[in-house]
């Protein structure tokens, strides 16, 4: 970089903002678009603020269409989901990570290899499996499936790994069980692991598209992003302003609970590739 | 595999006498106390995941339709058939083509924009970093159906921002959606956008593991910028750059919500993938044929791994 810096970082500056600026304006017309009205959305060249400000889209979506109750699914859904993964797959991480037992590394490896292995892959016999079940169209048939996760197991073994073995053998020595070490030892250390797969996991699953669409099949089981892709693709495809009050209603909570958490997504993310 | 806790002295050299047994005690209570915490795991794992992936793999060889739900056993095997009818399909064949330019347009342009923004961020600014590593990560933790529902606004022909912003320029703007030759690149674009902040964030990281004293010591024998980031940067990175095209690989390989909800697969198909076919054929019934479609899937994902795994280390 040397003596030429100065410059040079001038003309990044620009070039980072401009891409900045793309990055973030789908998001801020999306915003300002849900209060503006059908005609205005249509104008040509386009407005950025809302000449008129409405909130007809909003008041549509939750009384017209019921977003209420796909907002209330896809919390519902995505809280099991999370609930599910923080303690099956911390619960395999811990024994993986300090436990010896016969079959560990047989099982480990099943885990690992199923890594990688596309939803796209096994959505049509789990359809046959949950609709011989009784459970299409319910909610546990939305989140029955995704409760455990190789990556969440991953993730955690890595974790209790970098935790002093000591600690279990002290707990022992003390008398503590087996059972009571990973309840009262172990998993209240793990709370930045915890968090991290809470967070990702919760994001997953509000985020999730394919089996959603596949199990829920009337509108008392749509989560937002079904109810979303359906109404734009059916008869509302061209009410403009009811779609991107639906899209801002899908993005707008993540983003808050984004802006809040973001050091440790960032992390997450960092560290879960890197590892 | 063998159950042996305490590892420094085998059993013999203990100087308690009744040591041995104690601690076999000890190791049966521990594989125990294993087995406990793995079974919910193990028991959900096995249900959803491992049966279906080898229920998967029979149906693929049989001609299970929707009204053969009951009775998913009671059908005919039919062999190689449906890989047969697949390989004969022409739609499936375009979709093959179109997953085909997704990947391979897709994951370089992706991991360059990222790799590029990292480097940016790493060693060109001070100020400001993580206002912008901020705002470039956001559109990943995004619903692709909603930002999909939003780009579709934004490339109208008339009145979409992207043509409105061209027409600044002097450009005028394709019909993004509506033109066969411009739905694909507009459909990369908008996983560009979202995708590239998950890459950057690795990036930096592992730039993190980059040597300063590399850089300096290239920049002292003369290399300019340009060469000390292809020829120091980019080797120390080989690692983080196949993780990251592996997983958008496998991440774009599937590409699902994007033509579904921007152009239902149109226009004259030049956007369906393998995944939209695939669910597609499961919406017509086609149970047998949707396995077999979405095990072909899988062997591409399984394939392309290998292979950007061979790519990668060869170099080393």
């Amino acid at each position: 970089m040397g003596l030429n810096s100065k410059k040079a970082n001038w003309w990044l500056y620009g070039v980072l903002t401009v891409a900045l600026v793309a990055v973030v304006a789908p998001f801020a017309w999306m915003v300002l678009g849900s209060f503006k009205t059908e005609g205005e959305l249509r104008s040509s060249p386009p407005t950025w603020w809302p000449q008129t400000a409405t909130l007809d889209n909003y008041t549509q979506l939750f009384s017209r269409l019921s977003f209420g109750d796909y907002f209330t699914n896809s919390v519902v859904v995505a809280v099991a989901v999370t609930a599910g993964n923080l303690l099956f797959c911390s619960m395999l991480g811990y024994a993986f990570a300090m436990l010896e037992f016969r079959g560990k590394r047989a099982l480990f490896l099943v885990v690992m290899t199923t890594l990688m292995i596309p939803g796209v892959v096994t959505f049509v016999p789990l359809f046959v499996l949950v609709a011989n079940a009784g459970l299409v169209d319910t909610l546990p048939g939305l989140f029955l499936p995704f409760l455990v996760s190789p990556f969440g197991v991953f993730l955690m073994r890595q974790f209790v790994l970098g935790l002093p073995k000591d600690l279990v053998d002290a707990a022992r020595v003390d008398g503590t069980g087996e059972i009571g070490i990973f309840a009262r030892i172990i998993l209240p250390l793990c709370g930045p692991a915890l968090a991290t797969l809470g967070i990702l996991t919760f994001l997953g699953s509000w985020n999730n598209f394919l089996w959603p669409l596949v199990v829920a099949q009337t509108e008392k089981t749509y989560t937002l992003p079904v109810a979303l892709a359906l109404y734009s693709t059916g008869q509302n495809s061209t009410n403009y302003g009811l779609l991107l009050a639906g899209a801002t209603v899908v993005v707008l909570p993540v983003l808050l609970v984004f802006l809040v958490f973001q050091r440790r997504f960032i992390e997450g993310i960092a560290t879960t590739g890197i590892k | 595999m063998t159950t042996t806790t305490a590892p420094p002295a085998p059993a013999g050299e203990t100087s308690v006498p009744d040591g041995a047994p104690r601690k076999r005690a000890a190791a049966r209570a521990e594989g125990r106390a294993a087995w406990i915490l793995a079974l919910p795991f193990c028991l959900l794992f096995l249900t959803f995941t491992a049966w279906p992936v080898l229920q998967s793999l029979f149906m693929s060889f049989t001609d299970t339709r929707a009204r053969d739900l009951r009775t998913p056993f009671a059908v005919d095997l039919v062999g190689f058939e449906n890989y047969a009818k697949a390989f004969g399909d022409p739609t499936f064949r375009q979709a093959v083509a179109n997953t085909a330019y997704f990947v391979l347009v897709g994951v370089p342009l992706t991991l360059t924009v990222a790799l590029a923004a990292a480097v940016a961020l790493d060693r060109g600014i001070h100020r400001l970093r993580s206002v912008f590593r901020l705002g470039f990560y956001t559109p990943v933790i995004t619903s692709i159906v909603a930002v999909a529902v939003v780009w579709r606004f934004l490339l109208e022909t008339d009145y979409g921002l992207i043509n409105t912003v061209l027409g600044w320029v002097g450009i005028a703007g394709p019909n993004w959606l509506g033109d066969p030759n411009w739905s694909m690149p507009a459909l990369i674009m908008l996983a560009t956008w979202r995708n590239f902040g998950t890459g950057m964030i690795i990036f930096l990281a592992g730039l993190q593991s980059v040597p300063w004293q590399l850089h300096e010591a290239a920049a002292i024998d003369g290399a300019s910028a340009w060469q000390r980031f292809r020829h120091v940067t980019v080797p120390m990175l080989r690692p983080t750059i196949l993780f990251v095209s592996v997983t958008t690989g496998i991440g774009y390989l599937q590409f699902f919500e994007e033509p579904f909800v921007m152009t239902s697969g149109g226009p004259l198909n030049s956007t369906i993938s393998m995944s939209m076919y695939t669910y597609n054929q499961f919406g017509f019934g086609n149970y047998g044929y949707a396995a077999s479609l979405s095990y072909l899937i899988f062997v591409l994902v399984a394939i392309v791994t290998a292979l950007q795994f061979r790519f990668l280390r060869e170099k080393d």
